[in-house]
């Protein structure tokens, strides 16, 4: 071995131990920036308007996003209603059928591709099979590409999820004599039920805080509560985007509203998911 | 009825309500496959026009002009690359030495706060990171990084141009910031698969905690990480609502750090739902066909190289 100071070392090892602390520290100093510049500017656009009231054109002060925010959730929750379902059966599939089959490995692995593949990608990929034949933009394309990007994220953990239920479960509800389906449904995925949970609160942060899948699909509208989902609808991810772009204060002012809105929600979801996992492993 | 019969009765009704199960829910994840195969085949179906008109030319053509339908793909696969390429130089060694401190060197309460943190930084959403981006970074990049930079090293063409603030390296900073807790998350969990047995060796040895991670957790976990950065670098590529607030969206390719550029997700997000012409709109699926195949040769290298480490990781010890 080549001779080296003890104390060169020792330096040396100082040294990289001080770099990789204020390395990590940066990732955690960004954090607190992010959130207090939101916090900061998001509250005061807080107001009863705000929560309550259409957009009023540019140049007219006040108004809100009172539709922007539900359509927000109307559309997560129909994505939620189209892609939880297929994807837990995809996953089903995955664990209980298809162990080493040729359809279950390649499922795998392009449902990770599908992971990977950029969000807006899906947006014009919806604009194409519903958009353009349907020859307008609707709340209803906007939840197809919001659950075309959930289902592969719900297939993997459900998949994860009943792998971890052991096997001698499932052979003894076999040997009473139930079927198999039976066995899924009512043995298998309620021991499993709370990692579920978990991986479908995931997938709904995930989808709650996108813009570019909607971009092309749900479209925006400033002038109507979303009350038909065969219109445009009104969503609070483009609003930002629109108002962020647009030339007039008060809209910029209330971008950072909408912007604190789906950061709370968003992060709201992912840290109650993670508490339900970590209660449910103590 | 006779008891027998009762029961073979009841078993076929099992049986066939079973194979119905089973035949849903393989019908369910073939629709995973029916998506990506449709995506693919929508976005080729969708951009016969302008593949058509431009052939393998609009690949490397510099021109984007709406008006006398010229187009070209080469500023924003240039942008994309440029940005992305910016992201992975700042993330990538952030991210190891975060990763390291986590694992190493941490006090395990202050790992899992700043653990944590760094998680919840992943799910912040990308529209956040843009809105942050043009209104309270680029302007600190106007005001105070880039004459910094301009007055060290303004000599270098990389460097040259006004200060703007928004541009391609303000976009590649933002971009590296989203893909940091990605990649020190991954990274951390492969320095977590090296055995403890194999770093106690080495500190029986006399090694300093550095020595110990270059010699044996590093060497060990060398493939898992560079699959971390193989998915971070295909999440960067395809990221969209970030770039698009600072990248400054112009349709020109200039050697400068500090110039407007764009990507093609932010050319995507900027134009799609202007473009009235067939042909526009068709150069611009083209463009999302380009994005689709970067990723999915970014995705499957990446899947293909951590499957092999995890047969390798299995195999050994």
């Amino acid at each position: 071995m080549k001779r080296r100071g003890v104390a060169l070392r020792r330096a040396t090892d100082k040294a990289v131990k001080v770099i990789s602390a204020v390395s990590s520290l940066i990732g955690v100093f960004f954090l607190g920036w992010i959130l207090y510049v939101v916090l900061d500017r998001g509250f005061d656009a807080f107001n009863l308007a705000f929560f309550t009231q259409l957009p009023r054109p540019p140049m007219v002060e006040g108004g809100g996003m009172a539709n922007a925010m539900l359509g927000t959730l109307m559309i997560t929750a129909l994505a939620t209603v189209i892609g939880v379902p297929i994807g837990i059966m995809g996953g089903i599939y995955l664990s209980e059928f298809g162990l080493e089959n040729r359809l279950a490995s390649s499922v795998r692995f392009y449902s990770n591709v599908l992971m990977g593949t950029p969000s807006i990608i899906i947006g014009v990929f919806v604009y194409g099979i519903l958009v353009e034949p349907m020859r307008r933009f609707s709340g209803y394309a906007g939840a197809a590409a919001l659950a075309i990007i959930m289902l592969p994220v719900i297939a993997r953990t459900t998949e994860d999820m009943l792998n971890l239920v052991p096997n001698s479960l499932r052979e003894s509800a076999l040997a009473l004599g139930a079927p198999r389906w039976r066995v899924t449904l009512g043995v298998v995925i309620k021991s499993a039920r709370t990692g579920m949970i978990t991986g479908v609160l995931l997938a709904i942060a995930r989808v709650g805080g996108e813009t570019a899948p909607l971009l092309f699909t749900a479209f925006n509208n400033n002038l109507m509560w979303p009350t038909n989902f065969n219109q445009p609808t009104a969503n609070l991810t483009v609003t930002i985007f629109n108002y962020a772009m647009s030339p007039y204060e008060d809209w910029k002012r209330q971008a950072w509203g909408a912007s604190l809105l789906i950061m709370v929600g968003v992060l709201a979801v992912t840290i109650a998911s993670r508490m339900i996992f970590r209660a449910n492993k103590e | 009825m006779s008891q027998s019969q009762k029961k073979q009765d009841g078993s076929a009704l099992k049986s066939g309500a079973d194979s119905v199960f089973q035949w849903a829910s393989a019908a369910c994840a073939a629709f995973l496959l029916i998506i990506i195969a449709g995506i693919f085949l929508e976005l080729v179906w969708n951009s016969r026009l302008s593949m058509k008109e431009f052939g393998f030319g609009f690949l490397i053509s510099d021109s984007w002009n709406p008006v006398t339908d010229k187009f070209g793909a080469l500023t924003s696969v240039y942008g994309t690359l440029v940005s992305t390429a910016i992201a992975m130089v700042i993330a990538v060694p952030i991210s190891l030495v975060t990763a390291l401190f986590l694992v190493e060197l941490a006090h395990p309460v202050l790992s899992k706060i700043v653990g944590g943190g760094i998680e919840l930084l992943a799910a912040v959403p990308s529209i956040i990171y843009g809105m942050w981006g043009l209104f309270v970074f680029a302007p600190f990049m106007q005001d105070h990084i880039q004459p910094f930079i301009k007055d060290h090293l303004g000599f270098l063409p990389l460097f040259s141009g006004p200060p703007m603030g928004i541009g391609m390296l303000t976009a590649g900073i933002i971009l590296a910031l989203m893909i940091l807790p990605f990649i020190s998350a991954v990274s951390r969990d492969v320095f977590q698969m090296v055995p403890s047995v194999v770093k106690e060796s080495a500190y029986g040895m006399g090694s300093t905690t550095w020595e110990a991670t270059r010699k044996v957790t590093l060497r060990y976990g060398i493939k898992g990480i560079v699959g971390a950065c193989f998915l971070g670098l295909g999440r960067a590529i395809g990221e969209t609502m970030a770039v698009t607030f600072v990248i400054g969206n112009n349709h020109k390719v200039s050697p400068s750090l500090f110039s407007a550029g764009n990507s093609i997700a932010s050319t995507l997000a900027n134009e799609f739902t202007e473009a009235s012409e067939p042909l526009y709109l068709s150069v611009l699926v083209e463009l999302g066909l380009v994005l689709f195949g970067i990723t999915i040769i970014v995705q499957i290298l990446a899947r293909l190289w951590l499957g092999r480490m995890e047969k390798s990781m299995g195999a050994g010890l």
